[in-house]
């Protein structure tokens, strides 16, 4: 088994912490797992993207090699598109409708909605406004996990143990918020 | 390859065990595996200078001193007193890293070349960074080079548990052969996570000031011995690498055709695609240099071509061409099989290969815009840039030198607002010469990590000749792009640091880099511009990100 996800989003989105929550679950079950980040400059509202393999086997490359990763998960639509050579055949986009436009020549919404939807497998979730009802904006990062998780070889159960672990520390009101979020993100892309 | 034995049990008092501690293993980025294999080897102290991406050596040092002040970790003002400070703990007899990143080498580079020359009986190791590709670098320079250069050994882990391993051992071949040692990492192995195993701790070196002080003064008549001490030691260095697991040879006897040279994470690129080829080739991994020659001559003797990957600078391949000329063909980036510019990938290695990529999606047609990284929203050098500009309306070529930086991304639309980035502290320097050059206004643009790190020096020369150029010091209080380091010098400081270096008080400028002071801001450029000699501005407002950071506590 190898499940190998791009992640993309601009700089500040959480691209990182969503990428940990994976890594981390995937571990407590036992598999193989080699994240690689983006840091410095990239990070300064540019689009950054990361790497995070998952295997029942040893990962040898940091890197994914085109056309053979399992799932582009992305925090915004743009950038959704911007790594699908790296996607398989079989090979599914989760990605929010949400822009951050700060360039002058981002292309208007409708066009990269019908792009992203002319793909074989896509899933586009309005994260931003379930993230607000699960109580916190900033939870747009869980709500596009959750909406990953289906697809994912880990256990829904244990990318909810890491979210308790991970935010723990913050108290138990964001530990809920954070799992609501995950929740409707898992609900937003089940149906 | 990682062995069984983490560490070569080298020198008399190395104690540390291959047995492994039971406690979970650990999740690390590279850097910090090389951090905690520094820490685990015992160290006194690590010093370093941020850049990425070798920032996070010294941020996991410090996260692991905590509260108990030990090991010390510190960040200097500049790669060089970083790593001199690191020679004074091993002149003590203590073990010390000091990381940077690759460009820092070269403000480091006269204490490492020298040090390669003294009798080094603590610990020391240099953990260099390369960026090839340059994801937030101005050069791809491949610090190998470097080690080749002091005539040192340079390890270079393929993967996390590699920089762990290989960091313990660092230490221990320093003071087995009294040389500093060199671990060389490259981005993608710097900044990707995986499990590490650590083993057992070492306690620290007690101090023992240097067996023979004369070996650390480099006069010429001790220079000359210890530089032919150096030499003398060449052979029992290469003795290490031909016996070290680090640099491997698997001979396939049947496959006489093929055969392939790795370096570092080249390997992880040739197993990524491994499977996929018809024939086995026969490889070498290189992990531990000086070059281990009767491996690379096994190999050569033993195969028609022979493809060299290595992550960097064609250095194997280079020092491999001539070798069996007419009958071995060497392939790699001087032949065209692998690109000479930017890092390697999976594919890159799969079609030097020989080998077809996967067929990623293809994208429908839509034309996807770049985005670039740009300055934050609400930050305190947009605004001094948007002052600058003002300032230089109706002049017809003013010069604008600037820096490494957040800031120098105001060379970038809308701003476009900066002439140069080369290094650190040049702003300065290359303004004092445009000036000198004849143009007018001449402006430097300068951050005030970076001013502490390089620019203090050139601000000298251009006191003592009054140059005729304004330089503005963006103070944001923090070492931004690196993720938000303490400024050696905080604000209140800066001012009596730059005052007692003689300029003209009536052209000394604190100024509040904000939106609503920009009129005024711009005034008072225009002003120090008139002036026709040295004018020292200094911007002030705290980093945005740092603010915000600071508080959510």
């Amino acid at each position: 088994m190898k499940y190998d996800i791009v992640l993309a989003g601009v700089g500040g989105q959480g691209v990182l912490s969503v990428s940990a929550l994976i890594a981390k679950s995937a571990m407590k079950e036992g598999l193989f797992v080699k994240q690689s980040e983006v840091h410095g400059m990239a990070q300064r509202g540019g689009a950054v993207s990361a790497h995070l393999r998952i295997s029942d086997r040893p990962v040898a490359s940091d890197l994914i090699p085109y056309g053979t990763a399992s799932m582009i998960l992305s925090m915004e639509p743009l950038e959704a598109l911007r790594y699908l050579s790296y996607l398989g055949v079989n090979g599914t986009v989760v990605t929010s409708t949400d822009p951050v436009d700060n360039i002058p020549d981002y292309p208007r919404m409708e066009q990269i909605l019908v792009a992203i939807r002319s793909l074989p497998h896509s899933a586009t979730i309005d994260a931003e406004r379930l993230a607000r009802e699960s109580g916190s904006v900033q939870a747009i990062n869980m709500v596009l996990a959750g909406a990953a998780s289906g697809l994912l070889p880990i256990k829904v159960e244990t990318m909810q143990e890491s979210i308790r672990e991970l935010f723990g520390r913050k108290g138990e009101k964001v530990v809920q918020t954070n799992l609501r979020a995950f929740e409707t993100g898992r609900q937003a892309a089940a149906c | 390859m990682s062995t069984t034995s983490t560490c070569v049990p080298a020198s008399a008092d190395a104690d540390c065990k291959a047995t492994q501690r039971t406690e979970a293993p650990l999740v690390l980025l590279g850097d910090e595996a090389v951090a905690r294999g520094a820490c685990d080897a015992g160290i006194t102290a690590a010093y370093a200078y941020p850049g990425t991406p070798s920032t996070e050596i010294l941020e996991y040092v410090m996260a692991q001193t905590g509260g108990r002040g030990r090991p010390i970790a510190r960040w200097c003002a500049n790669e060089k007193t970083a790593y001199e400070e690191a020679m004074g703990v091993a002149f003590a007899g203590k073990r010390a890293l000091v990381a940077m990143k690759h460009v820092g080498l070269n403000v480091a580079a006269d204490p490492f070349m020298n040090s390669a020359l003294v009798s080094v009986h603590g610990g020391l190791v240099l953990a260099v960074a390369d960026d090839p590709g340059m994801h937030s670098s101005q050069n791809e320079q491949d610090s190998r080079w470097y080690a080749d250069f002091a005539r040192i050994i340079c390890l270079e882990p393929a993967n996390q548990q590699e920089a762990y391993e290989m960091t313990r051992e660092a230490f221990d071949l320093s003071e087995r052969f009294r040389i500093p040692v060199m671990i060389r990492l490259v981005t993608r192995l710097a900044h990707s996570r995986a499990v590490v195993r650590v083993s057992e701790p070492r306690g620290e070196n007690a101090a023992k000031m240097a067996p023979d002080i004369s070996s650390w003064i480099l006069l010429p008549s001790n220079a000359k011995r210890q530089w032919r001490d150096l030499l003398n030691k060449q052979p029992a260095l290469s003795d290490y690498t031909l016996e070290s697991a680090h640099n491997r040879l698997d001979l396939i006897e049947a496959e006489r055709s093929f055969g392939v040279i790795t370096t570092g994470i080249a390997r992880n690129y040739l197993l990524e695609n491994l499977d996929d080829l018809a024939i086995r080739p026969s490889h070498l991994h290189i992990g531990a240099y000086p070059l281990p020659l009767d491996k690379v001559r096994v190999l050569a003797d033993h195969v028609k071509t022979l493809l060299v990957l290595e992550e960097g600078y064609p250095i194997v391949e280079r020092l491999l061409r001539g070798i069996r000329h007419g009958q071995l063909l060497i392939l790699g980036k001087e032949t065209g099989e692998v690109p000479a510019a930017g890092e390697l990938t999976p594919d890159i290695v799969r079609q030097a290969l020989g080998l077809t990529s996967h067929r990623g999606v293809d994208l429908p047609t839509l034309d996807l815009p770049s985005r670039p990284p740009q300055l934050c929203s609400g930050c305190p050098h947009g605004d001094s840039y948007d002052a600058l500009k003002k300032a230089l309306l109706g002049f017809e070529s003013p010069v604008v030198t600037s820096d490494i930086g957040c800031y120098t991304l105001g060379a970038l639309p809308p701003y476009s607002a900066i002439q140069t980035c080369v290094c650190m502290g040049a702003s300065v320097s290359m303004a004092t010469g445009a000036a000198e050059a004849g143009c007018y206004p001449v402006l430097a643009v300068i951050g005030d990590s970076t001013f502490v790190h390089s620019g203090v020096t050139p601000l000298m020369d251009a006191v003592s000749a009054n140059t005729d150029m304004t330089l503005i010091i963006l103070d944001n209080e923090t070492v931004a792009m690196t993720g938000g380091q303490p400024s050696l010098l905080p604000t209140s400081r800066l001012a009596g640091l730059i005052l007692g270096l003689g300029i003209d008080p009536d052209h000394f400028q604190v100024i509040s880099a904000h939106r609503r002071d920009t009129e005024k801001n711009a005034e008072i450029i225009r002003r120090e511009i008139a002036h026709r000699g040295l004018s020292v501005i200094i911007a002030v407002r705290e980093c945005i990100e740092t603010a915000k950071k600071r508080k959510r506590g």
